[in-house]
């Protein structure tokens, strides 16, 4: 996939995705307040006018007489001026006497369908309409029984009323959701502008800059400066490291490749069985070193990239110290003194790090000390631990001990020169917050070795 | 210019048997019929139809003239049952023309009909009252021209004290059997606490009743009536342009406002004309007709009029009550509440 492309497609963009978050908030917002707002207008409306219907039917119900045992009403105009305040509404109404029977008014207006009280909707005349049924007792001496009173109207002027509510509101509502779309695009615009400048701030920059970027930024933007910068860093350390790499590589190659070609030369003119014999076997011996050599320095980029790129595990230094003697054993002379704690010994590190820094040692004691050369492996003490190489020797001399840690030492390190194994060791001993020991053993001889944090079972 | 008429007397299929129907010839070749159904007298009304055929030569126009109860039967008949008698209806009875809208028999209209009408003239956009008619007193000048005339109900109460001087001598609409009356009456009842006193003393001078207000305008005239109550302004108006015997009164304590309306049937077969010449009728053309052949008065404007007619002081041009358009017209058409009415009515003229 094109990196450049990705960026800009419009689903990666923030202010895209937050503009589209909300407005899909806003739209549910706004749709759920204009169905509140319709059922609002609604009962509002119906609220109004339903009083008005109630106190008709009240006035009408109170002018309920009983005359020579027969009930009678005297309709109170102020009833139906009441109704006429619904302007526009068309008002029906109906007595029904005790027996069932309808005193006055519309004879067919529709009664409740429950047959209680209450307001109710109801079609008459083919138009919708509202009504609502009151029931007068009478308790008169000649009659007794109940007189239902039914008043309804139209619905027009309370579906205009609950439409205009409606439509205040929606307006009132549609406007505040316009203004709040406005305000949080600037909003979104403001919270990206640090972004907006971080990324001004990288393109800004030389290509082959890579110190960390220092722009003022927010919190959850800090993360990601911080991260680019992590990474800038480790990116130029690793360029230092293969630019190291072939610095070495360069300068220590050179040299015995030269010589070996020499040899090699005189080789092709010499006839001289015996004089051959002598230069096949240095460039056999040259062969040899340039390996160890070569070894040594893919060694070393090897552990510097693990350092660089491996997470440190939990492993058992007794282990670390097994796995070099078998690798080691092939090529000695003298067997391997090992001497291991019975119990295992738990440190955090790399694994194979640590074996190349062991084997180098181990290597540079056979070579350069007195056999007999014992690999040792302490008991945690105090919180640390540390494997050592004890030779018998009177060890590193002070000049090359302080030369311990530069890539190489001087010019001309030959391939049997310890230097190179022990910068091997030194980055090691860096990349595992470790320290170096180098001692004189309590009963004579030389230790070399590593230092560690112990960690606890 | 008078078109020539056609009068026809026809008793039609479904129309009561006293309806007098007119056709108005279309002036120029006829290609629709308007159907008018109402309680107006066609010389009333022929100007403003001759008016409208004037702009609309196609159009001929059936005047049906009724009383007031035949006409509410034949239209309220028609409506439930769904046939046509009619496209427009116009009737002075106006509690029964709102009942016949509030019993859907109307058509509705644009907003734009009626739309310079005041409130209390117009209902639903379906009845629209075109008319500003007065209840007012009737007094022979004759008689009165040695006494104070009475200007309001308080005064009518006090001259009616004095002995015998109006016993039988006072006129007004029998209510039982004219529309208009029963809804003035009812109206009074409503309205003004004076009622009791005034139908009480009424009662006790023996007061005459009439059908109709050309019986109460004659009688006042030629003097065997001395006051005549509660009498349509519109037809006193007229009269007393012609007429040096007759006095009006417009009662100062209130006066009571009526606008005959009409509407459009539900059932109409040339709705757009006649909601046209509803427009026509309600048009600033038309109310200068209405006001200058026939004297009828136009909501709009029509207190003003009055006033410059018969010279009203402000206080009896703000004592101008007009009846609204609203569903309280309602009431006085109950059965309950008019037998209770009629009962109580009786009972105070000991008739």
């Amino acid at each position: 996939m094109n990196a450049p492309l990705a960026a800009t497609r419009p689903g990666q963009s923030v202010a895209f995705r937050l503009g589209i978050a909300m407005m899909v908030i806003l739209v549910v917002v706004v749709t759920g307040t204009i169905v509140a707002a319709g059922r609002y207008g609604q009962r509002a409306a119906d609220e109004t006018f339903d009083r008005l219907l109630r106190g008709a039917a009240l006035q009408i119900a109170e002018r309920i007489t009983v005359n020579e045992g027969a009930t009678d009403v005297d309709l109170p105009v102020s009833a139906f001026e009441l109704l006429s305040l619904a302007r526009s509404d068309r008002v029906f109404y109906r007595i029904v006497r005790p027996d069932g029977k309808t005193l006055t008014g519309y004879d067919d207006l529709p009664l409740p369908a429950g047959g209680g009280d209450g307001i109710y909707d109801a079609t008459y005349k083919g138009v919708p309409i509202r009504a609502i049924r009151l029931t007068r007792r009478l308790a008169e001496r000649s009659l007794s029984g109940a007189v239902g009173i039914i008043v309804a109207q139209t619905i027009e002027e309370r579906a205009a009323l609950a439409q205009s509510i409606t439509t205040q509101a929606v307006m009132i509502i549609a406007g505040a959701g316009v203004a709040l779309l406005f305000l949080a695009m600037i909003v979104v615009r403001f919270a990206l502008r640090p972004l907006a400048r971080v990324e001004r701030a990288m393109l800004d920059r030389d290509v082959r800059d890579l110190s960390p970027i220092n722009v003022p930024a927010p919190a959850e933007v800090s993360i990601l400066v911080e991260a680019i910068n992590r990474f800038m860093r480790r990116l130029d350390l690793r360029i230092e490291g293969m630019q190291n790499l072939v610095a070495d590589a360069a300068h220590q190659l050179r040299t015995p490749i030269t010589a070996m070609r020499a040899q090699a030369q005189l080789a092709l003119d010499e006839h001289d069985t015996q004089k051959l014999e002598r230069l096949h076997r240095r460039i056999y011996q040259r062969s040899v070193g340039l390996g160890r050599l070569t070894d040594q320095l893919l060694s070393r980029a090897l552990i510097a990239h693990r350092a660089d790129s491996e997470a440190l595990e939990t492993l058992d230094l007794r282990r670390v110290a097994i796995e070099t003697e078998r690798e080691v054993r092939a090529g000695l002379g003298d067997p391997l003194d090992l001497r291991l704690p019975g119990d295992e010994v738990l440190v955090k590190g790399d694994f194979v790090s640590l074996r190349e820094a062991i084997k180098n040692l181990v290597n540079n004691a056979v070579k350069h000390g007195k056999a007999p050369v014992s690999l040792i492996v302490t008991e945690p003490r105090d919180g640390r631990a540390a494997v050592l190489v004890h030779d018998a020797g009177d060890g590193i001399p002070e000049a090359a001990a302080a030369q311990i840690g530069r890539r190489f030492s001087a010019n001309g390190i030959s391939p049997d020169s310890a230097g190179l194994g022990l910068s091997i060791v030194a980055a090691v001993v860096t990349s595992h917050g470790a320290k170096l020991v180098m001692r004189h053993g309590a009963e004579g001889g030389f230790e070399i070795g590593l230092d560690m944090a112990a960690v606890d079972k | 210019m008078r078109i020539a008429l056609a009068i026809l007397i026809l008793a039609i299929f479904g129309a009561p048997a006293g309806a007098t129907e007119t056709d108005l010839a279309a002036p120029g070749t006829e290609t629709k019929r308007l159907v008018i159904e109402s309680s107006t007298d066609l010389s009333i009304f022929a100007p403003i139809v001759a008016a409208f055929q004037k702009l609309r030569p196609d159009i001929a126009v059936t005047y049906r003239e009724l009383t007031t109860n035949e006409l509410n039967g034949h239209v309220a008949r028609a409506c439930n049952g769904g046939t046509f008698v009619a496209d427009l209806v116009v009737s002075s009875s106006i509690d029964q023309q709102l009942k016949l809208v509030n019993d859907g028999c109307a058509l509705r209209m644009d907003g734009e009909v009626g739309a310079a009408l005041p409130d209390w003239a117009k209902w639903r956009n379906e009845l629209f009252g075109f008319t500003f008619e007065p209840a007012v007193m009737v007094y022979n000048r004759a008689f009165f021209a040695s006494r104070e005339v009475p200007q309001s109900r308080f005064d009518l109460i006090d001259i009616l004290r004095e002995g015998d001087t109006f016993r039988g001598r006072i006129g007004t609409y029998d209510i039982e059997t004219s529309g208009v009356g029963y809804l003035f009456a009812f109206e009074d009842a409503v309205q003004a606490s004076t009622w009791g006193r005034l139908v009480e003393s009424l009662g006790r001078n023996d007061m005459q009743l009439f059908c109709c207000t050309a019986d109460i305008l004659d009688r006042v005239a030629d003097g065997r009536l001395l006051v005549g109550y509660n009498v349509l302004g519109s037809y006193a108006l007229e009269r007393i342009a012609s007429d040096k015997r007759l006095g009006v009164i417009v009662p100062s304590d209130y006066t009571l406002i009526m606008a005959r309306a009409g509407f459009i049937s539900r059932n109409a077969r040339q709705t757009a004309l006649a909601r046209d010449f509803l427009v026509f009728l309600l048009s600033e053309q038309g109310r200068k007709i209405l006001a200058s052949k026939s004297q009828l008065l136009s909501p709009n404007g029509g207190s003003e009029e009055l006033a410059k007619l018969v010279g009203l002081d402000s206080r009896s041009e703000q004592a101008l009550r007009p009846i609204p358009l609203t569903p309280a017209l309602l009431v006085g058409l109950d059965s309950r509440k008019r037998r209770i009415f009629l009962r109580q009515w009786r009972a105070a003229l000991q008739k």
